[in-house]
């Protein structure tokens, strides 16, 4: 077994022992999971320094059959793009179960059943970002469903239940729509080199034209439900504004990643050509999303919602990242998926802390909240600034090379992108200054500041987001060398600048 | 002189103890004295099931076209077949041995004085057991019967005996009748639908044997031989609950009592399947371009009535029925794909669908207030949180049928759906999987009302079940954890089996 199997497994097996041991000591169950998380996390940097950056190849590869007649192999492996994501999970998870210590007592099914999904969904979480096996990814992909599901449903708040069956059923749709497609690929890949999944194998196909179209958009559409690209982005911000802070974060932070991560995987490796008809398209897509989700976000009452929909505008930068097709692009989209990880789970977080302390999501009922808990206003404006990209902090970096990668492309998109910028400053100033500063709204005057939990948790990520702002290069380290293999791929070169004279 | 027909008696010991031990049932309940009657007739019928599988397992190498003259061909993909029957049989028969879920005096008429003496004095009549061995018996000749006289003997041994046992409900006994007498009606009509097309097929072919058939075509104004299959197929179709045939369906699972229509939706349709596939596979196989878009078309029709109409569902069995009806037309896919992966496919989907099936309606039983089972959906909410193992058991069912990856009824599907994309019906696959979303959403549906729902105070529990039920129920839900999990246990061996005798 690989160390990548061994962390993967883990946390399963501490909710397997979490669900079998009988236990009614609540704070026990909460520092099992956390020991958990925590382990996992010091494995996955343990993964982290024993991986080759300099190589574009699989690393900590696994590979043993499951279902021989399918020839389906239980076959893992990362290459730069999941090791960050990995990570990115990983560290996120102990962070999520400190900052939500009182989130599932709540809940409709008592706090164990709450450890068990988080921890089963951890390494779901994993799987999906480290099979190397389409099937595999679809099984991990699709049963990662379940866990959230019951999160939102069981634990969430509002009208919880349809968020969470609604969040389900444009997942599912999106996810069977990529079965057929999967189902194509196997077929033909059993035509051409003998039935397999191995991603490796499979991007060897030769696919005609038509075909290769059909079978891109069932792992497309099935990919912008996920991440979500508008016009398929409804569900997120229900699923977001019932969710528990927690969930929130593992939903945006990183289970929305999945979809990016697929379009990259699956969508470019597998389907080149096809990926080049679209890409136009994609674009137009990845543009309105940035604009839309900025807009939206501008009218938000609700803080929750708020966050929701300036992650709708961050997808829309990403997906315009991958399919610029450069390698600026594709790296800095990467590191963006990073980055936004980490300011929506600061954000979602603090918004989270604000809201359990005023008993309100909504935004005006928060003001001059500087005043009485200093901490948690600074936090909140720290990540705030990350997330409108202010240069020093982390989003910045990521934005800026998507922007230069989408503009030797494609500039009209990357100068519309650009608005984006300055809309983000709105929809994030606006709401700063009406929760932040001014008079301290009445009700709000004995709120109290962030405990010593809450500091502990929320250190990291912004340890992290400024850290990330000023000396990205070990990330971009990792990134780089595997972006770069995938445009080249894809049979795309950079486009050399042009400077008229 | 006539000659006597030889027979492989060791070819057919499998059968031939099914029914040898069905006639000893009756013969039990003839002469044996009633208080003894019900642990013996159990006995007798677990005896026998598990005798029939240690001779399936005995014959599992031998195949032979001529097991009884020509009508009989026992092959590999007929062994599996039969042993899927007995096994599902086996966890059936255990279901059906709670005995108060079935009138005590089947003569008796509902509501008189005779009905409630025979209650009272808890004179239960023990005649399901025989007549439930002639329907399994019945279904094991079905699908390895290869001519069309044997199929339409095998079709009414085992149709008959599930046209009784459906209208034997103890409570609501005149919905039972009902459906009973809507079966029966509904059945006879299809039976004679298969005898007038096979009647046009011995016109076309002047061979009543499927390897006949087979043999001549091209030979023949063709019209004939698609009049035969047309009329053939509706018989089968109707036994399969096909669309347009399926109107029986709702109602029968509704007023069977539960542990009958256990049985019946799991063993029925792979006896009925098992059928289904040789003929096409084995009769029709030549002439495939001309039955390929009728039932392709049917297949479609099927999946999408089933999942749709499903969602307005009001009563859970009611519900099942329609979602058999959409497995049905997932089923149907694995027909047209008329290759050796789709009738792999085939082999697993049924052994899969049918364990899941019995464990959902085992768990439908168990959920009673003071008159009986409730079926009534809205009845079952909250339903998780007085009884979270039976909720929980329930929903992973549910997940199976809706067929979410690590559960069997995902695996079934894949299978099944690459099978047909490999034969080139991609429109197949693609209203497969589309209606397999719109079904995913009813069966979420009641996850949601157990779950998510706060219950309703009304007098609605979950039975404390007795113990073969409770070993019926945990060993069909362990089997479809099981092949959710590792799917190659059954996979290869339905790959080894997937393979008609000509």
């Amino acid at each position: 077994m690989s160390l990548l199997t061994a962390i993967g497994v883990l946390p399963l097996i501490g909710a397997i022992f979490l669900a079998v041991v009988p236990s009614k000591n609540i704070e026990l169950i909460k520092r099992f999971a956390f020991g958990v998380t925590l382990i996992v996390a010091a494995l996955s940097i343990l993964l982290a320094t024993g991986f080759d950056r300099a190589s574009t190849k699989m690393q900590y590869v696994q590979s043993n059959s499951w279902i021989s007649s399918f020839n389906i192999n239980f076959a893992v492996g990362i290459d730069g793009i999941s090791l960050v994501l990995i990570l990115l999970s990983t560290i996120l998870l102990p962070i999520v179960v400190l900052a939500t210590w009182n989130e599932a007592d709540a809940g409709r099914w008592g706090v164990k059943s709450f450890y068990v999904l988080i921890l089963a969904l951890e390494t779901l979480m994993i799987g999906v970002f480290a099979a190397t096996d389409l099937f595999l990814f679809y099984v991990f992909f699709e049963a990662m469903l379940i866990p959230i599901y019951f999160l939102i449903g069981g634990y969430g708040s509002g009208n919880r239940s349809a968020a969470a069956i609604k969040f389900l059923l444009y997942s599912l749709f999106g996810g069977l729509l990529m079965l057929a497609s999967i189902i194509g690929v196997y077929v033909i890949s059993g035509n051409q080199i003998g039935a397999t999944f191995d991603l490796a194998q499979l991007a060897t196909l030769e696919i005609d034209n038509q075909t290769e179209n059909f079978l891109f958009l069932g792992f497309f559409i099935a990919f912008a439900i996920k991440a979500p690209l508008w016009p398929f982005h409804t569900w997120l911000p229900d699923a977001a504004k019932s969710a528990t802070p927690g969930t929130s974060v593992l939903l945006l932070g990183v289970l929305d990643k999945v979809g990016t991560y697929g379009m990259i995987r699956f969508c470019i490796e597998l389907f080149p050509d096809a990926s080049k008809t679209f890409t136009p398209l994609i674009i137009t897509l990845a543009v309105i999303s940035i604009i839309y989700g900025a807009f939206m976000a501008i009218g938000q009452k609700d803080i929750k919602g708020l966050i929701a929909f300036t992650s709708i505008s961050h997808f829309g930068f990403i997906t315009m990242g991958i399919f610029a097709m450069t390698s600026q692009g594709m790296s800095g989209a990467n590191l963006y998926m990073v980055n936004h990880g980490f300011s929506t789970a600061a954000l979602f977080l603090i918004a989270g802390w604000m809201m359990a302390r005023r008993g309100s999501s909504t935004i005006s009922d928060f003001g001059g909240l500087q005043r009485v808990t200093p901490v948690m206003a600074w936090t909140f404006f720290i990540a705030g600034m990350s997330g409108l990209a202010l240069p020093g902090l982390s989003s910045f970096v990521s934005e800026f090379l998507v922007l230069v990668g989408t503009y030797t492309r494609y500039p009209v998109a990357a100068v519309i992108g650009t608005l984006g910028i300055v809309l983000a400053a709105l929809y994030i100033l606006i709401p700063v200054q009406k929760t932040l500063h001014g008079p301290t709204t009445p009700g709000n005057e004995n709120l109290k500041d962030l405990n010593l939990r809450e500091k502990i948790a929320i250190a990291p990520i912004i340890l992290v987001i400024i850290l990330m702002g000023f000396y990205p290069k070990p990330v971009l380290d990792v990134i780089n060398p595997t972006s770069a293999q995938v445009v080249t791929n894809a049979g795309f070169t950079d486009p050399i600048a042009q400077v008229s004279k | 002189m006539l000659t006597a027909p030889v027979l492989s008696y060791s070819l057919l010991a499998p059968m031939l103890i099914v029914f040898g031990g069905a006639v000893a049932g009756v013969l039990v309940e003839a002469f044996l004295a009633r208080a003894q009657r019900a642990a013996v007739q159990l006995t007798i019928s677990v005896g026998t099931l598990l005798l029939a599988l240690q001779q399936l397992w005995r014959i599992r190498d031998l195949s032979s076209t001529t097991a009884a003259v020509n009508s009989v061909t026992i092959d590999k993909a007929g062994i599996f077949l039969q042993a899927t029957v007995v096994l599902l049989a086996l966890v059936a028969v255990l279901l059906i041995a709670d005995q108060d879920n079935f009138v005590a005096q089947a003569s008796a008429v509902p509501g008189s004085s005779e009905e409630i003496n025979a209650l009272q004095q808890k004179s239960q009549q023990t005649e399901i057991f025989p007549l439930f061995l002639f329907a399994v018996g019945g279904m094991m000749l079905f699908p390895v019967a290869t001519d069309l006289i044997t199929l339409f003997v095998a079709l009414e041994v085992f149709s008959l005996p599930l046209y009784l046992l459906a209208g034997l409900s103890r409570r609501k006994r005149l919905l039972s009748q009902e459906a009973a007498l809507k079966y029966f009606l509904l059945g006879a009509y299809a039976s004679a639908f298969f005898l007038f097309g096979a009647a046009f097929l011995y016109g076309y072919a002047g061979t009543i044997s499927l390897s006949g058939i087979s043999a001549a075509f091209g030979t023949a104004n063709e019209v004939f031989l698609l009049i035969g299959i047309v009329f053939v197929s509706v018989g089968l179709l109707f036994k399969i609950s096909a669309v347009p045939f399926h109107s029986w369906t709702p109602d029968v699972y509704q007023g069977a009592p539960t542990p009958i229509t256990a049985f019946m939706a799991a063993c029925t349709k792979v006896a009925a399947f098992g059928a289904i596939l040789r003929i096409f596979y084995v009769g029709f196989a030549q002439s495939q371009t001309l039955w390929q878009p009728i039932i392709t078309v049917i297949a479609i029709l099927t999946m999408i009535f089933g999942s749709i109409v499903a969602i307005s569902q009001r009563d859970i069995k009611r519900m099942l029925a329609y979602s058999s009806i959409a497995h049905a037309g997932f089923l149907l896919s694995g027909v047209v794909a008329l290759n050796k992966d789709g009738l792999a496919a085939s082999l697993f989907y049924l052994f899969a669908y049918g364990f899941t099936t019995l464990a959902a309606f085992g768990i439908i039983g168990l959920v009673k207030d003071s008159a009986g089972e409730v079926t009534d959906l809205n009845r079952w909410i909250g339903l998780g949180k007085k009884s979270p193992l039976v909720g929980g058991v329930f929903a992973f069912l549910l997940l199976s049928f809706a067929g979410i990856p690590l559960t069997s009824g995902f695996i079934a599907k894949f299978a099944i759906f690459s099978a047909a994309y490999k034969s080139g019906n991609i429109a197949l696959v693609v209203v497969g999987v589309l209606a397999s979303a719109v079904a995913a959403f009813f069966y979420i549906r009641v996850i949601i009302m157990i779950f998510f729902t706060d219950p309703i105070n009304d007098s609605v529990s979950v039975v404390i079940p007795s113990v073969k039920s409770k070993i019926s129920i945990s060993v069909a839900t362990l089997i479809s954890i099981v092949l959710g999990l590792a799917p190659s246990l059954l996979l290869n061996g339905a790959d080894n089996f997937a393979n008609f005798l000509r």
